[in-house]
């Protein structure tokens, strides 16, 4: 009799264990927000430059189930993009990964803008320094005759600016 | 009948547009003036002759003649009239028609201005014009052409061609495809035809520029002349650009208003560089500074339009927008060498003669703050530039690693998406500098500014402006980058606002004007800088939607059953109802009922749906929104279970102020289109006690 | 009248922008043009064309094997490219699996099914609903569909006994016969 009831409890705790470790073992299935989180990072394989999470093809729905299966079994969201890539290629990303030649884009522009700065500064140093030193004094009669053309020339130019 | 017509009236075009290119070049080679106005006649005459074939193309539209493949691609039989004419631009031939009609319209329209002081001008304007619409003839006429019919031999074959093979007789079917339902949009049917405008219409100015290059007229004379159309180029870039962000918002069903899709960065590059010229020629204009820049400008915007529209229609982007494949590419690819290579030939030709004697003796003079405009301006290009080329980039350096196997390691040729991250972390500076900058420039003056000069008008702006922080800090932000949005934004504000306000009173003071009064006058009497004050500000506001937008986006999904309920923030929708139904036009919808409650309250119902086009099997999602000055509440139907409305799939935006952005545009399109609008040109008035005349010596 | 006198404040420093800049925005130039000429050459290019010798490559099937050039030589190899969501591939599915059955015996025919851009669970289910029994197997990157130049799915190439591609089928086969007269020409008897 107490052997009987010793076994009934074994089993039921054993099972009762048992019971509750596939429970805990179960993780509850990503949300949607969480699938367009990543999704939101990645672009769509087939229909270029059309984000993941508003692809309305079956194709992206697939992949964004993918997605969300590869949550479940516990996959952090680098290894899933790292999948994608692995399968679809490097244009999945929403940016490029940052190896090889793709350094490039991010290097290029600042160096050109900072190109043009110095171009610019350049240019503003010159302005600032006009070539007043390096003209040639001209004879005296003739540069009367400059200065009041340059006085007419000058107003007649102020005159039409103004408009 | 009307297509033979048609097509007739486009090859007397395209005759008659060689012919007045030629003449004009020849003319003024040989300075022969009769020879010259004979090329501006044939210019003249090219808009009637294309008017004749637009007609044409939209008769046959209208009419649904299915015996043309044009017409099968973009209309079908359940299509009501608005859409048949909006059809026009709805596919590739008619585009291209539309795009060289509305070209030999400005051409015409340049014609039509007295030419009496700038007759040097005349001929190379002439030619560059016909040059290119004869290009876009050509396309018409040779690759894409509308008037290409169906012919079915009598074994079943069926073939395209314009004129009628032996043996076979029309084929009309019965029905077409119908223009992609995305199209089918009010945003869509302004939005084509305004950047086409904005496009096309930026060839005027750079004619003139070319001219100004040839006949070595490199003084502001050509600026002067092409100020008007130059702002009205720019005035449809920006509408055409407004509308484009409007229509997506609505019927793309992301959210969202704009993506960096590749197309849509190659449209906005040509109006940085624009904007950037309007501002800068202001500085040629008053302070005869900058000529070899504001020839680059043009150049640089006039061959990034037609860089533009060659990376959308040849294939070599592949995005949303582009057009089916064709043999447009290596035509197109033709006349951008041709152009480029000419333009830059021109600008080094005559860099020497475009020198300017004026020195900047400050960088907080007025043209100093311009030029760091400029230089903004040109530092968002770069970006915008090199994100849309370095596919293509990577591309041609794979093809190069095929072919030399040492360097495939490294030139691997693998495709790659430049991303809105891109451009958003990097474009967001200088937006944000121009913004800063739209604060400042107004103090500044002309020659002679200093920090010291500047720093003391802006003192009671910039504390002011510091107000806005406390505020929203006790609202509840926190985000520091947000922050400083908006803080540029309160402080340009109140300096553009204190503009008109400072001169209103000074003039209500002065005049005894009602305020009111005073600043109408005022603002007609300057129109440009008073209309680019409006359209500064309109720009400020849509950097409020922008900024709301950008920063303060929320978005969930969730499958419900009926009855269910969503909730973001402090917003909760519940599922109502679904039904799907056909209607007569060819549809099947699937519209969904949803409440909205707010914090609790009912705030409205939405429908959300999605239309299924039979005809062309495609689907067109709706989202219903809530909007409001404060925010937009923004619902897709994503998907439902068809039979069992065991639940639907629903996602729901919350867009904070992005109705500052729509607002912010309309204010835009006002303060263009005063800035733009016609007043009667001042003659020159002849000096009184003008300079003594000088004996002359000896 | 007075002379016109040279203009007055004639620069005689230097210019701001001296040869290097003509040579930088030429050779910028330059480099855009031709930059954009190769790719558009390879658009306008298309898919592989007939008679060219289509690129290697090799494919691991859903059941780990490796097939690559090797196992190609000397045989009349079909890449069929497909994908679990696309509905015109199911038209030609079960055509193709019928022509397998009926060449395989042969020995010198291969068939090797791609599967593009598509997920592994559905690639599996589709090709137990069709009961496919030659090689399938995904394209990792979507490198084999880019060196072929793909533009979507279904595609077929067939290649010959020599490596270059004798036929190729930008759309669904309608009928096993006429995956036969593709392939029967290239059979020596």
């Amino acid at each position: 009799m107490l052997k009987k009831n010793l076994l009934a409890v074994f089993l039921a705790l054993f099972f009762g264990l048992l019971f509750t470790g596939v429970v805990i073992a179960q993780q509850p299935t990503p949300s949607d927000d969480e699938v367009n989180a990543i999704a939101k990072q990645l672009y769509c394989p087939v229909c270029e430059n059309i984000p993941l999470d508003v692809c309305p093809t079956t194709a992206c729905a697939q992949w964004r189930e993918l997605i969300r299966q590869k949550l479940a079994d516990g996959w952090s969201e680098q290894t899933i993009k790292d999948y994608f890539v692995q399968q679809y290629g490097a244009r999945v990303l929403g940016s490029p990964p940052a190896k090889g030649l793709n350094w490039l884009i991010y290097l290029v522009p600042p160096i050109a803008i900072l190109a043009g700065v110095y171009v610019l500064y350049h240019a503003y140093r010159s302005w600032k320094r006009p070539s007043r030193a390096e003209e040639s004094a001209p004879s005296n009669s003739l540069s009367d005759r400059d200065a009041n053309q340059d006085e007419y020339i000058k107003r007649l130019e102020n005159e039409v600016r103004k408009r | 009948m009307v297509a033979n017509l048609g097509y007739g009236s486009l090859i007397i075009a395209f005759l008659v547009s060689i012919y007045g290119a030629g003449a004009a070049f020849y003319g003024a080679r040989k300075n022969l003036p009769s020879l010259v106005d004979s090329a501006r006649n044939a210019m003249l005459l090219t808009f009637p002759l294309l008017t004749v074939t637009a007609l044409s193309i939209v008769y046959l539209l209208v009419n649904a003649h299915y015996e043309f493949p044009f017409v099968d691609e973009v209309i079908s039989n359940s299509m009501p009239f608005y859409l048949r004419i909006t059809a026009l631009w709805g596919g590739q031939a008619g585009s291209l028609i539309f795009w060289s009609w509305l070209m030999s319209a400005f051409a015409a329209a340049v014609t039509l201005r007295k030419w009496n002081r700038d007759r040097e001008f005349l001929p190379w304007v002439i030619l560059v014009s016909l040059v290119t619409l004869a290009f876009f003839l050509i396309l018409s006429i040779f690759v894409e052409n509308p008037f290409v019919r169906l012919w079915q031999s009598p074994i079943g074959n069926i073939t395209t061609s314009v004129l009628q093979p032996s043996g076979t007789t029309l084929y009309i079917p019965s029905n077409g495809n119908g223009m992609n339902p995305l199209l089918r949009h009010l945003g869509m049917i302004i939005h084509p035809p305004m950047l086409y405008l904005g496009f096309v219409s930026f060839v005027i100015p750079y004619a003139f520029a070319m001219a100004a290059l040839i006949t070595g007229r490199t003084d502001d004379r050509w600026i002067r002349l092409t100020r008007r159309w130059t702002l009205v180029a720019w005035l449809f870039l920006s509408l055409g650009l407004i509308l484009g962000a409007r229509w997506a918002y609505d019927v793309l069903g992301w959210g969202g208003f704009w993506n960096w899709d590749p197309v849509e960065t190659a449209s906005l590059m040509p109006w940085l560089t624009g904007t950037a010229f309007l501002h800068s020629v202001m500085i040629q204009e008053k302070r005869g500074m900058l000529k070899q820049w504001n020839m680059v400008l043009i150049i640089l915007t006039y061959d990034l339009v037609i860089f533009g529209t060659f990376l959308t229609r040849s294939g070599v982007l592949s995005s949303v927008h582009a057009f089916a494949q064709s043999a447009i590419g290596p035509l197109f690819f033709a006349f951008i060498g041709l152009t480029f290579v000419a333009s830059l030939s021109l600008l080094s030709r005559r860099w020497n003669d475009l020198r300017s004697d004026a020195e900047m003796t400050s960088i907080y003079s007025r043209e100093g703050l311009f030029l760091g405009n400029n230089l903004l301006f040109i530092a968002v290009f770069i970006f915008c530039f090199w994100g849309v080329i370095f596919p293509v980039l990577t591309e041609a350096l794979g093809i190069i690693g095929q072919k030399i196997p040492a360097l495939a390691g490294i030139f691997n040729g693998q495709k790659i998406t430049v991303g809105p991250n891109f451009y958003n972390s990097t474009t967001v500076y200088g937006f944000a500098g121009l913004a800063l900058l739209m604060g400042i420039t107004p103090v500044s003056a002309w020659r002679n500014s200093t920090a010291k000069t500047v720093g003391k008008s802006l003192i009671i702006p910039f504390a002011l402006s510091l107000l806005i922080i406390p505020v929203l800090l006790l609202g509840g932000m926190r985000s520091i980058p947000a922050m400083i949005g908006f803080w540029i934004c309160t402080f340009t504000i109140i300096v553009t606002v204190n503009e008109f306000w400072r001169a209103a009173r000074a003039r209500h003071r002065a005049q005894k004007e009602n305020l009111l009064l005073a600043f109408w006058h005022l603002a007609s009497k300057n129109r440009r800088r008073y209309g680019g004050y409006i359209i500064h500000l309109g720009a400020i506001l849509m950097g409020l939607g922008i900024i709301g937008y950008y920063f303060f986006q929320t978005e969930t999904q969730g499958t419900i059953p009926q009855g269910g309920q969503i909730s973001l923030g402090q917003y909760t929708v519940t599922f109502d109802s679904l039904s799907v139904f056909n209607t007569s036009d060819n549809r099947n919808v699937a519209r969904a009922v949803i409440s909205a409650y707010k914090n609790g309250q009912f705030v409205g119902e939405l429908y959300p749906r999605r239309d299924y086009y039979n005809e062309s099997q495609q689907t067109v999602t709706i989202p219903g929104v809530r909007s409001t000055l404060e925010d937009d509440l923004y619902i897709i139907l994503a998907d439902w279970q068809p039979l069992s409305t065991t639940g639907a799939t629903f996602k729901v935006y919350h867009n904070p102020l992005i109705n500052w952005l729509w607002i912010g545009g309309f204010v835009f399109i006002i303060g263009m289109l005063w800035a733009a609008w016609p007043v009667k040109e001042l003659e020159m008035v002849a000096l009184q006690n003008s300079v003594p005349i000088q004996k002359q010596a000896g | 009248m007075n002379e016109t006198s040279a203009k007055p404040n004639e620069k005689i420093s230097k210019p701001a922008l001296p040869r290097w800049g003509r040579i930088v925005a030429w050779v910028g130039l330059f480099a855009l043009l031709v930059v954009v000429a190769m790719v558009l050459l390879r658009k306008q290019q298309g898919p592989v064309a007939i008679g060219q010798v289509p690129p290697a490559f090799t494919l691991t099937t859903f059941d780990g094997q490796q097939i690559g050039a090797a196992n190609m030589a000397g045989k009349v190899v079909l890449v069929n490219f497909w994908a679990s969501w696309c509905k015109p591939c199911e038209q030609e599915a079960a055509d193709l699996e019928a022509a397998w059955r009926y060449y395989q015996p042969r020995g010198d025919v291969l068939f090797l099914g791609i599967a593009w851009t598509d997920t592994e669970t559905a690639s599996l289910a589709y090709i137990d609903k069709f009961n496919i029994t030659y090689p399938n197997g995904p394209d990792l990157g979507t490198t084999i569909s880019q060196a072929y130049r793909t533009t979507g799915v279904p595609e077929t190439y067939i290649i010959d006994k020599n490596g270059r591609l004798a036929a190729l089928k930008l759309s669904p086969y309608t009928s096993l016969s006429e995956i036969q007269s593709a392939i029967d020409p290239l059979l020596t008897p």
